[in-house]
């Protein structure tokens, strides 16, 4: 009897918190943003991607059991100039003919604490692929959750920037991107 | 004040290290400009923007000292108007060192290229970065060059007239050296 009841209890409770379940999964492509900075002759220059798309899932109660792919349209670029958006869509940098996206796709997501976490995965550029970890915070509100994070890449790793554009005296080896990926409540 | 009888050192020298810098700045900016975009492009860009800023820098020590120092009075000789003429073209060539590189650094600010001097002191994007805004100080800074390099031209003409044709001391007190006669 006893266990019976025990059992019932929790079922009950397991019920509950499946109906509270919270999962973030509508990529909001209008609040979200992919920017990143590189430096040429010692010089930051700011760029982004306008047109990229998360498939993800955060439950905040198993944020462990997150996942997330983004594929960014190289296409997209914004480099900081017309000249720079001409050159870095070429052969020698991103060569979008051939490979038109860059994508990320997560194997995990480790907790770090209060409202940072890491999601391990791959990065794939260029027909080239490399483990990656990414640092982010969740920011919960109402019906959205937010997720912000940076990593610096380094663009030789993937072959970025061929020929007299390895020369990393110009422009360095290390870029900084930065994320923001916005999901609605599903 | 009184006007002194020749140029000082620190005039002269200041005089023929800007012209020789100033001379190369409209060189290089003409020919980069043309340039396809390479590793090189950037590094001639970064330089003429440093170089660019040194002048500006030069130019207004420049002024610090001709301020103290009067320069020596034309030729009696020379005609009232040329005199005049002599002295507003001098001031012009002033305004257009100190308008050119700032216009120079403007357009960087709104095209979103910092200025960072010598790699080391970053000068404060004063403008936010504006496309449109960046095209036109471009212009801007094309013009000024233009007419710049088109005055620089009549005053290295009369100049030579000077000294060719009214043979009188007047480049001779600029550049020492020819004092032959
Ligand atoms: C007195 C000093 C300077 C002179 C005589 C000068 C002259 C020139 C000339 C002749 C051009 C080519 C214009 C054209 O044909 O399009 C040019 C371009 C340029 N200058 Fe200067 N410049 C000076 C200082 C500066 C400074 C201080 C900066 C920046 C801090 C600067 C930045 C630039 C840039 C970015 C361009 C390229 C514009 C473009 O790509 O359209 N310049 N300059
Ligand atoms: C970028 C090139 C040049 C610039 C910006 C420039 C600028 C000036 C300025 C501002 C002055 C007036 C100095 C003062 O009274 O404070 C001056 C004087 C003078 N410049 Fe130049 N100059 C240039 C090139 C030349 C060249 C190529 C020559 C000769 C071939 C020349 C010959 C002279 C002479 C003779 C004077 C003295 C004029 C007088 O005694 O009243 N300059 N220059």
């Amino acid at each position: 009897m006893i266990r019976k009841t025990l059992a019932a209890t929790l079922l009950a409770a397991l019920a509950a918190t499946q109906a509270e379940a919270v999962e973030y999964a509508q990529f909001q492509p209008e609040r979200s943003n992919i920017a990143f900075t590189s430096k040429q002759m010692g010089v930051a220059v700011d760029g982004r991607f306008r047109k990229f798309a998360a498939a993800l899932s955060f439950d905040p109660a198993r944020p462990t059991a997150a996942s997330a792919r983004i594929d960014i349209d190289l296409g997209s670029i914004d480099a900081g100039s017309k000249d720079a958006d001409d050159e870095v869509v070429g052969k020698q940098w991103f060569n979008i003919k051939a490979f038109p996206t860059a994508s990320f796709v997560s194997t995990g997501v480790k907790a770090l604490g209060g409202d940072r976490y890491e999601a391990i995965g791959k990065i794939s550029i260029k027909g080239r692929t490399q483990d990656a970890v990414l640092p982010f915070t969740v920011k919960q509100d109402g019906q959205l959750a937010t997720f912000d994070g940076n990593l610096t890449l380094k663009r030789l790793d993937f072959a970025i920037g061929e020929g007299p554009w390895a020369d990393v005296s110009t422009v360095a080896n290390e870029v900084q991107i930065k994320f923001r990926i916005v999901a609605a409540r599903k | 004040m009184t006007p002194a009888a020749r140029y000082t050192r620190t005039a002269i020298a200041l005089h023929w290290l800007m012209a020789l810098l100033l001379l190369g700045l409209f060189a290089v900016g003409l020919y980069m400009t043309g340039l396809k975009l390479s590793p090189q492009k950037l590094q001639i860009y970064s330089w003429h923007k440093w170089a660019g800023v040194s002048a500006f820098l030069l130019v207004l020590l420049r002024l610090g000292w001709r301020l103290g120092h009067r320069p020596p009075a034309p030729p009696a000789t020379m005609p009232r108007w040329q005199q005049l003429a002599g002295e507003g073209a001098h001031h012009l060539l002033y305004l257009l060192m100190i308008v050119i590189p700032l216009s120079g650094w403007l357009m960087s600010s709104a095209k979103g290229f910092q200025t960072v001097w010598f790699g080391v002191l970053p000068l404060p994007d004063l403008l936010a970065k504006d496309k449109e805004l960046g095209d036109l100080l471009a212009t801007v800074h094309q013009g000024l060059s233009y007419g710049f390099a088109a005055l620089v031209l009549a005053h290295t003409g009369a100049a030579l007239k000077h000294h060719l044709v009214d043979r009188d001391d007047v480049l001779v007190r600029m550049l020492p050296f020819l004092k032959t006669r």
